[in-house]
């Protein structure tokens, strides 16, 4: 029998680049009553989706927690179904990517591009937030309880963006529809070349981004605000301000291309 | 994409080479081309000076070995010329060395009487700065100059994907800020208006050892200094002056800082507690010296933090 040192559990990639193509599902977990745990230390990042798939698709199981990640990149990337997933530490870059429905607490922090193109469901992140959080996002609850880096979703396209603190320089850039809440301040140009979408901030704003404007606040806003501080459970602030496009920067050709030859 | 990091102990000192190399490693995926420090011993009344004499892919020619005796000859010739008194000269590697020496004159004009020397460049000179680069990985640099158990206070690090220049050792961070003694840079971004800033600070003396945008930081810090600003104060006007997207780090005798472009545009990771700063590109670096849960956070655009030990 051969001894595998740490040499060899190093990363290997095949001819396309992708990364451990020879790797096994761990089987580590402890499986009881249809909830599922397992420690990630020393398990490779590969071999932590992988448990994670086989848990959550041939255990059929609803319910899992991952235990100490230790701030690796990419992990429970694409997942696609309704779960709860409770992840007890810190993720690297590209967490909770492209995700379609699980319910996900992080106890720790996350790095830069976490639930990018989300596309439904919840997260809540109980510390801070790296850059690009939420980018691209099309639905669901993004909520972080402490502060974000720059870029906080950038080319969002739907769901609900909520920060306990403040958020960095070009938040909401090029926001296409979707809320975003920041209880604390907002960095230099935020909502720059949004095309549509609401912003409430409850803090100071060092500057607007070009064509973001200040909105009239309505009925509507003041619902939408106290349904989302409900359900997560968050302290309000007294008041917001709201922030929504200006549409100067709309400029779009209305006719189709055929259209156009007609009126040339 | 590079990948930088940092530490400074504020009670006593550690075994920073081996911190560092584990902070490093752990980032190789973001450099694999080379691998530098810029650590920070216990201060003497010596002056640590490394140099170099060839570059690591330098093609081993005929008498290459003999050449490179006899420049490390007169390197030790010209240091007694110039009224230093050489304390020990060893090299870990065939073309890198380290040198204690005692002296107390102009620190550029002893630099530029060295460099004189055909394939001379001297790396880092400071009363406790050392700067170890060269090619590869950070465990591979740790193992060829015997980083281990390096006791020291403070230092940073830099893992390199060469983007703007060679990939060699005058290429590799850290950079040490020429001539001022015991100030390093390490970046991670580009500067676009770099060759603007070269004329300007070669018309005032200084010299570049490469052909790398991030040497600029380092030499345009060491001339702010040099008219009296604070490191802070120096920092703080690069933001201004310099263009493109950056996250860099300085070390001093005494201090570590970082800076961050008006766009956030680079990462950073910071970690702060009583005892302990450590930051980096990515988290993971950070965990690599501190296995617990962790509070982290991001520092913000056109943010500069210094600490001091």
């Amino acid at each position: 029998m051969v001894t595998v040192d740490d040499r060899e559990r190093r990363t290997k990639y095949d001819a396309r680049g992708l990364s451990e193509p020879h790797a096994n599902v761990p089987k580590v977990s402890d499986i009881e009553e249809g909830r599922a745990s397992f420690d990630a230390t020393g398990l490779s990042t590969r071999e932590i989706n992988l448990e994670l798939r086989w848990l959550l698709y041939e255990e059929g199981i609803g319910d899992v927690t991952v235990r100490n990640p230790a701030a690796k990149h990419s992990i429970a990337v694409g997942i696609l179904r309704r779960c709860n997933l409770r992840i007890e530490g810190s993720l690297g870059y590209f967490g909770l990517g492209l995700i379609d429905g699980p319910e996900v607490v992080v106890t720790g922090r996350v790095g830069w591009s976490v639930c990018e193109n989300m596309m439904s469901g919840v997260v809540v992140i109980e510390k801070n937030a790296g850059s690009l959080t939420g980018a691209a996002i099309r639905g669901g609850d993004l909520v972080i309880t402490g502060s974000v880096g720059a870029r906080t979703g950038v080319d969002q396209k739907g769901g609900t963006i909520l920060i306990g603190g403040d958020a960095g320089a070009m938040t909401a850039f090029m926001m296409q529809r979707g809320h975003q809440i920041i209880c604390g301040d907002a960095g230099p140009g935020l909502g720059d070349s949004m095309y549509d979408g609401t912003i409430y901030v409850a803090g100071k704003v060092k500057s607007l981004g070009i064509d973001c404007v200040e909105g009239e606040w309505n009925d509507a806003d003041t619902e939408f605000i106290d349904r989302k501080f409900s359900i997560y459970g968050l302290e309000k602030p007294n008041s917001f301000q709201k922030f929504v496009c200006g549409k100067q920067l709309y400029n779009y050709d209305s006719l189709e291309p055929h259209e156009r030859k007609l009126v040339i | 994409m590079c990948g930088i990091a940092g530490i400074i102990h504020r009670d006593g000192s550690a075994d920073i080479g081996n911190e560092m190399t584990r902070m490093l490693q752990s980032m190789k995926h973001r450099g694999p081309d080379s691998t530098g420090y810029a650590l920070f011993g216990p201060p003497t009344d010596l002056i640590v000076i490394r140099f170099k004499l060839a570059d690591s892919n330098d093609r081993r020619d005929f008498e290459f070995k003999e050449r490179l005796e006899r420049h490390r000859l007169e390197v030790e010739s010209r240091l007694n010329k110039i009224g230093a008194t050489i304390d020990r000269v060893e090299s870990e590697t065939q073309y890198a060395y380290r040198a204690r020496v005692r002296y107390e004159g102009d620190i550029k004009s002893l630099t530029d009487y060295l460099e004189d020397i055909p394939g001379c460049e001297v790396l880092s000179l400071g009363h406790s700065l050392e700067i170890i680069k060269d090619l590869g990985d950070a465990a591979e640099v740790c193992e060829q100059y015997n980083l281990d158990g390096f006791e020291g206070t403070h230092g940073i690090g830099h893992v390199r994907m060469a983007t703007e220049s060679d990939v060699d050792i005058s290429g590799a961070h850290p950079y040490w800020a020429y001539p001022f003694s015991d100030v390093a840079v390490v970046h991670n971004g580009q500067l676009t208006n770099y060759f603007r800033w070269k004329r300007r600070l070669e018309h005032s003396g200084h010299r570049f050892q490469s052909e790398c945008d991030s040497e600029i930081i380092a030499v345009y810090l060491a001339e702010k200094m040099a008219d009296g600003r604070s490191l802070e104060d120096a920092m703080n006007d690069s933001l201004d002056d310099l263009d493109g997207v950056f996250t860099y780090m300085a070390v001093t005798e005494n201090s570590l800082g970082m800076a961050k472009d008006e766009m956030a545009a680079k990462p950073l990771v910071l970690y702060e507690s009583d005892d302990l700063v450590a930051m980096a590109s990515e988290e993971i670096a950070i965990r690599a010296i501190l296995d617990r849960e962790i509070d982290t956070r991001d520092p913000y655009e056109k943010q500069v933090l210094v600490w001091s030990r």
